[in-house]
């Protein structure tokens, strides 16, 4: 042996290195496999290291100028301990469950075993208004992902991105579907940018992207991820199933599964900013204040599509904000004030419009449904016995009678259409629709002088945000000036054409439209063999 | 004391997890809700990975969670054997 090595000595390197190499992994089968918690150190944390080429500061410019005070990075920590392998195989494994049920959908005439087509008014306004809103947040988290200083803040951040990209994508591909079928979805990119309803969620998320790292994350980690979501994936998609509609439940699903981790990762980054240095509270405060009433506004649109536009209704959006906004948010609440947070300032303005707010809105987007592309319609006698039922001390005495009325012009050959253009608030960009919090029958309108211009506001809360940041706002593009700018001159017809709506057909009444005549002759010929 | 809860899409693959949580968790209400169950706990909840194997036949981990979860409420702190929900006040 010894002779045959000393003529092959390279011979007895390659043995010798494969017997150290079987001892290695023996010793590797002995060794106990890393725990969760060590796994998440070397795959996160120390995947970090100090700069020495260029200072800390120039590596993460962004990250001091909102005031917000860290000591240490290194007490931030995702309690998930979720680690980019693990994630992707469960993202893998979402993925692939998704698109098993969208495949299925589009291969059973999924188009056809919705409840009612009236029904897909609420997933019109969830293409325009929301999805885009999820592109936006991705990125968002793309850019924290790269400004904090924190591993694994920035580990966390990353893999949310990924997530909100991701959750754009699919909400698309599954409304693609719909697209085929039925009007309404074709133009959601242009109706993201100059829509006038899709302002509200835009320049939430405009407003959101153009604040610092930590702004950001209050904006949404804790206000779209904590106070909203919630309310939109949960009682919203149990809704879709009971409507029939497979796809909007499977994507919804998929895509909530995801929040658990973001809402996490949100209120793990408030209670971080507040543990690490006492002048941060008035801060955060400041940020839970005005991101909490900018959620609320936003929620307007999603109460809305839960109390008039599904057909077969889980709960309405009363109790859905009693269980997910007051229940979930005042247990937030509760457990942040031993760091000095109270409820938001706006807190008791919300809960007094709860009964009014899915009402007032309903009734403007009827009236403005000419420059909808979604149709809206008089609820039925059945549909308002539920809304008597739900709002037993408000939808008889303030609302029955308007929709009566209503009912009366529309038999009379007069459908009521309002030609007016509204008068937008400055930061929400909601055509002030909403009554004063103390009496349901004065519209709520505040102003406030700034060089020399008026600016208007549905509230008290989109007012006091504005003061503490008029610089920002007034530079806010909103619809209705857009509306009489060049090229459209006020023209509504250049208008649609501009919003890709197409006049008769996307817009106006659902009774009478081409959605409910196709629907009710496909799921005919779905029945018959005629 | 404040409510946690966990929601979990209704399927084949959670009916033995939240079989599993009832079991660890005698004070938990389940509440079931189209396409998903809902379950509420005082102050909170604790998801055992013994247990959930117990109930599932098979070895677990926790992470798999992550595929059929809906939402949760709560801070969260997760390791190898547990998964539990809590609010401090």
């Amino acid at each position: 042996m010894l002779g045959f090595a000393a003529l092959y000595p390279t011979y007895g390197l390659i043995w010798k290195w494969n017997k150290r190499k079987e001892n290695e992994m023996d010793m590797k089968a002995d060794k106990k496999k890393l725990g969760l918690k060590e796994k998440y150190k070397l795959l996160t944390r120390d995947l970090g290291w100090e700069p020495t080429h260029h200072s800390i500061d120039t590596v993460f410019p962004y990250v001091k100028y909102e005031g917000i005070k860290v000591h240490d990075w290194g007490k931030w920590e995702d309690p998930f301990r979720l680690t980019m392998d693990a994630y992707w195989k469960y993202q893998a494994e979402k993925e692939r469950k998704y698109y098993a049920i969208i495949d299925a959908h589009a291969q059973n005439n999924g188009h056809l075993h919705i409840t009612d087509a009236r029904y897909l008014s609420a997933l019109k306004i969830f293409l325009q208004a929301i999805s885009p809103g999820e592109y936006a947040a991705g990125k968002g988290f793309a850019r924290l992902g790269r400004e904090f200083p924190g591993v694994g803040t920035r580990v966390a951040c990353q893999m949310q991105a990924i997530d909100e990209i991701r959750h754009a994508q699919t909400q698309i591909h599954a409304m693609s579907n719909y697209n085929k079928y039925y009007n309404g979805f074709h133009a959601f990119a242009e109706a993201r940018d100059r829509m006038w309803y899709c302002s509200l969620p835009r320049s939430f998320f405009d407003d959101a992207m153009s604040a610092g790292p930590f702004e950001f994350m209050i904006a949404i980690g804790f206000s779209f991820e904590y106070v909203l979501t919630n309310l939109l994936f949960v009682p919203f998609m149990s809704g879709a199933a009971y409507n029939g509609d497979m796809s909007t439940v499977t994507f919804g699903f998929s895509a909530q599964s995801d929040e658990a981790r973001h809402m996490t990762l949100g209120l793990e980054c408030i209670k971080f900013m507040l543990e690490q240095d006492p002048d941060n509270l008035p801060i955060v405060q400041r940020w839970i204040d005005k991101w909490f009433w900018r959620g609320f506004r936003i929620l307007g649109v999603v109460g809305t599509m839960m109390d008039y536009m599904l057909p077969k209704r889980v709960m309405s959006w009363r109790e859905a904000f009693e269980i997910y906004g007051a229940g979930n948010g005042g247990a937030l609440f509760n457990d942040l004030a031993r760091y000095g947070i109270r409820l938001p300032l706006e807190w008791n303005d919300a809960v007094k419009a709860l009964d009014h707010m899915t009402h007032q809105l309903n009734l403007g987007l009827y009236q403005w449904s000419f420059g909808t592309a979604f149709h809206t319609g008089i609820p039925s006698e059945e549909d308002m016995a539920w809304l008597t039922k739900k709002y037993p001390t408000t939808f008889d005495k303030y609302y029955r009678p308007r929709w009566e009325h209503i009912k009366k012009l529309k038999a009379a050959g007069k459908p009521f259409v309002n030609t007016g253009l509204a008068k937008l608030c400055q930061v929400c960009q909601i055509p002030t629709p909403y009554t004063e919090p103390d009496d349901p029958n004065t519209l709520c309108l505040r102003e406030t002088e700034y060089k020399g211009e008026i600016y208007h506001f549905c509230s008290d809360g989109c007012q006091r945000i504005f003061n503490d940041e008029p610089e920002k706002y007034i530079q806010a593009a909103l619809p209705m000036p857009q509306l009489f700018q060049a090229p459209l001159n006020g023209d509504i017809g250049v208008w649609m054409d501009w919003v890709g709506l197409r006049n008769g057909t996307d817009n106006g009444d659902y009774d009478g439209s081409e959605d409910q005549r196709n629907f009710a002759a496909w799921r005919a010929t779905a029945t018959s063999n005629q | 004391m404040s409510t946690v809860f966990i929601a979990l899409q209704a399927n084949e693959e959670t009916r033995p997890i939240i079989d599993a949580i009832v079991r660890d968790n005698p004070a938990a209400v389940v509440n079931r809700e189209p396409a998903m169950v809902k379950i509420d706990a005082p102050g909170r909840l604790t998801i055992r990975r013994q247990t959930v194997e117990e109930e599932l036949g098979r070895a677990f981990d926790l992470q798999e969670l992550q595929v059929n979860l809906i939402t949760i409420s709560g801070h969260v702190d997760e390791d190898e054997d547990s998964f539990s929900l809590y609010w401090n006040s």
